[in-house]
């Protein structure tokens, strides 16, 4: 216990700091979001395995590190960045590197006139009213430590604004670099996406890293999607396993919008991906896909929310995990059907595939369910591999090897089919290949 | 090109097979007869190599080799199919990636060339008419969601492809309409020749009338009890298996 204070007067204490760096932006009315996060944060108290939401997650480890932002410019090869961007693809770029963003790697499209894709800080300092409007409206921190982190420590992250009835064809790409040569950096990139309405756009938010270090990333990502819009969204991260991950994503679903959400992991020492969807009108439909691959002694923890509080939304949510060695896998994923909320569809599905007797999975579907006309359902599913695949493999002249590959590819490549552009993913399906050596 | 020699073989404890001789020529097909339970499919999946069936006694000599010290995988490779009595489901893998797997790993083990992407598809497409099977069906997932009909005839497809020296149909025909027998039986009989032999393994005499056996073997309590020539067939579809149970009887009685 006495360590977690220390930590938490660490963390307050850069605070000092990272007001001085930020040039003037103290002016700003954000700047007064993060004073109030910042005295919520030294309230509330890092989350133990007493808490039951963090039961199966010990954040002990990351607590053990004095993580700080830095100041330092630092760079990464052309070549880097283009190893992580998909081919033959049309898209905008945005880069940052340890937290900040790099105009030179970034590389935006022309996009329809008052469409924005940039910088936070960009927005923040021309005091843009899209984003004084939706910013820490969605992630609260009363509750939620990490959150109150990140609003207090809000920097730099991407901000995306789609005005209505536009449609942006390309893909937005968003990058978040960590180089960090081991010199225990903190990054918070926070991130706001507003799709106006009818609008539609593609956000691809990538974690990477150059090199098998340790930092800690810990990400807010707020999402509007207001009347009528699509909003398609992927998470892909690709981290050193040495690195701590802490994210959370929060969706607001207004009347018929459409969002959808694919995550997919390799995971980092520690990940823990919150995603919350709440529908705030009629007609909304939201899909939450999700795929981690981990091993050794990774940890990584889902913990959705589908908050169904309107009538006639659906939600879809299907959640795969491969796990070897020691590593653990952590799903909660919690349905709210509100006494509103009549003809709700919602389904929940969690696969687990366990590669090794060390392996574990503590899978817990959740429903509540306050509405009686509603269609919900929910399953769960831990084991080995299918050992009839295995021999009818075999008797077709396929070895042991080459047989697993084939069979964990295809349980992987089962959530992300409905990612709609294709390079987006043969991107994924290298990441599967290369980690199945299939 | 295949010997049995008094297999004995079972599974958790229990012996199914109890004695099995048989010896199969290349180009001649043998046809399997017998009734439920009788052991058909359990030496339908010892000579495929299924790992959870245990050979107890015997020996079966494959083109000079012992198959019974060889993995499922390099059987497969030396030309053994089986073709399954229920195919399994593989969802997420298509066909086309099973199949030209599979050649690549037999040409691989062979000391063959692989096959590029042109040549494979060429020779899939000239298969697939054997088997009237449809080009969609290619980049389907492996027997998910076929029909019964679908399935075995997907058998009889990569048979075509993967071209085995020793064929062994599983029951191939059962549950089949008489229009998905023919296809079946028909594909079949195109790919029979005088360097490979097929082993039918059947409980209904009706397929025999389209794939012509040269030997018909009578299994019965983990035994063959009779043997002769495709009339047997035709004597044991008159008179029922109860005939043959009382035929054994009477011959251990006398």
């Amino acid at each position: 216990m006495e360590k977690t204070i220390e930590i938490k007067d660490w963390y307050i204490s850069n605070f000092g700091e990272f007001e001085k760096r930020l040039n003037g932006g103290k002016e700003n009315s954000i700047h007064e979001k993060r004073k109030r996060a910042l005295s919520n944060f030294s309230k509330l108290e890092f989350p133990t395995i007493k808490d039951e939401e963090w039961k199966y997650t010990s954040i002990a480890p990351l607590l053990k590190y004095n993580f700080a932002p830095t100041y330092e410019k630092k760079n990464v090869s052309k070549e880097f960045i283009k190893s992580l961007l998909f081919d033959e693809m049309e898209h905008s770029l945005i880069v940052f590197i340890n937290g900040r963003y790099s105009a030179e790697h970034s590389d935006l499209l022309n996009l329809h006139k008052g469409v924005i894709v940039g910088s936070i800080a960009n927005e923040i300092k021309n005091n843009n009213e899209v984003l004084l409007k939706h910013f820490d409206k969605y992630a609260d921190h009363q509750n939620h430590i990490f959150t109150a982190l990140s609003t207090a420590y809000t920097e730099d992250g991407a901000f995306i604004y789609v005005p209505a009835g536009r449609i942006v064809k390309e893909p937005i790409h968003i990058i978040f670099i960590t180089t960090s040569a081991d010199k225990k950096i903190l990054t918070q990139p926070r991130n706001l996406f507003v799709a106006e309405k009818s609008s539609q756009v593609t956000i691809i938010e990538h974690y990477a890293c150059d090199e098998e270090s340790t930092y800690f990333t810990n990400a807010v990502t707020e999402i509007v999607a207001e009347e009528n819009a699509v909003v398609d969204h992927i998470k892909l991260q690709e981290e050193s396993k040495k690195a701590f991950h802490i994210a959370r994503m929060e969706v607001d679903q207004e009347r018929n919008s459409n969002f959808s959400s694919h995550l997919i992991s390799t995971g980092a020492d520690l990940t823990r991906n919150e995603f919350n969807a709440r529908f705030n009108d009629e007609g909304g439909e939201c899909t939450l896909n999700g795929l981690y691959m981990i091993d050794g002694t990774q940890l990584f923890d889902a913990h959705t929310l589908m908050d169904h509080a309107k009538p006639h939304c659906n939600s879809y949510e299907h959640y795969k995990g491969i796990l070897d060695d020691k590593s653990r896998g952590v799903f909660n994923g919690k349905v709210i059907v509100r006494q509103d909320a009549q003809k709700t569809n919602a389904f929940q599905e969690n696969n687990n595939i366990l590669l090794s007797d060390e392996a574990l999975v503590n899978t817990k579907p959740q429903l509540e369910i306050f509405a009686d006309d509603v269609k919900c359902s929910h399953g769960a599913t831990i084991g080995q591999m299918d050992e009839d695949a295995k021999f009818y493999l075999k008797s077709r002249g396929i070895g042991e090897e080459v047989g697993n590959g084939i069979l964990l590819h295809a349980f992987a490549s089962d959530v992300v089919t409905s990612i709609k552009i294709g390079s987006i993913r043969n991107y994924i399906e290298k990441i599967i290949t290369e980690k199945f050596n299939q | 090109m295949l010997e049995i020699k008094n297999l004995h073989a079972g599974i958790e404890g229990n012996e199914i097979l109890k004695g099995i001789n048989l010896k199969v020529n290349a180009g001649e097909v043998h046809a399997i007869m017998g009734p439920n339970g009788s052991g058909k499919s359990t030496l339908a999946q010892v000579l495929a190599g299924r790992e959870e069936y245990n050979v107890i006694e015997g020996e079966v000599n494959y083109n000079g080799k012992n198959l019974l010290d060889l993995a499922p995988e390099d059987r497969a490779r030396e030309g053994v199919f089986l073709a399954f009595q229920y195919p399994v489901e593989i969802p997420g893998v298509s066909n086309t990636n099973l199949l030209k797997t599979a050649l690549n790993e037999i040409r691989k083990y062979r000391g063959e060339e692989e096959l590029d992407t042109i040549e494979f598809l060429s020779l899939v497409k000239e298969k697939m008419k054997l088997v009237e099977l449809d080009q969609k069906f290619l980049s389907r997932s492996v027997n998910e969601g076929f029909s019964g009909g679908e399935k075995k005839r997907n058998e009889i497809f990569q048979m075509a492809v993967l071209q085995p020296k020793l064929a062994i149909l599983d029951e191939t025909d059962s549950g089949l309409d008489i229009d998905a027998l023919k296809i079946v039986a028909n594909g079949v009989n195109k790919l029979r020749s005088k360097d490979n032999a097929t082993i039918v393994v059947t409980h209904y005499q009706r397929l025999l009338n389209y794939i012509v056996p040269d030997f018909v073997h009578v299994l019965y309590n983990g035994k063959i009890v009779k043997s002769g020539g495709k009339e047997l067939a035709l004597k044991l579809e008159d008179m029922g298996y109860d005939w043959v149970k009382s035929n054994v009887a009477e011959t251990v009685a006398g």
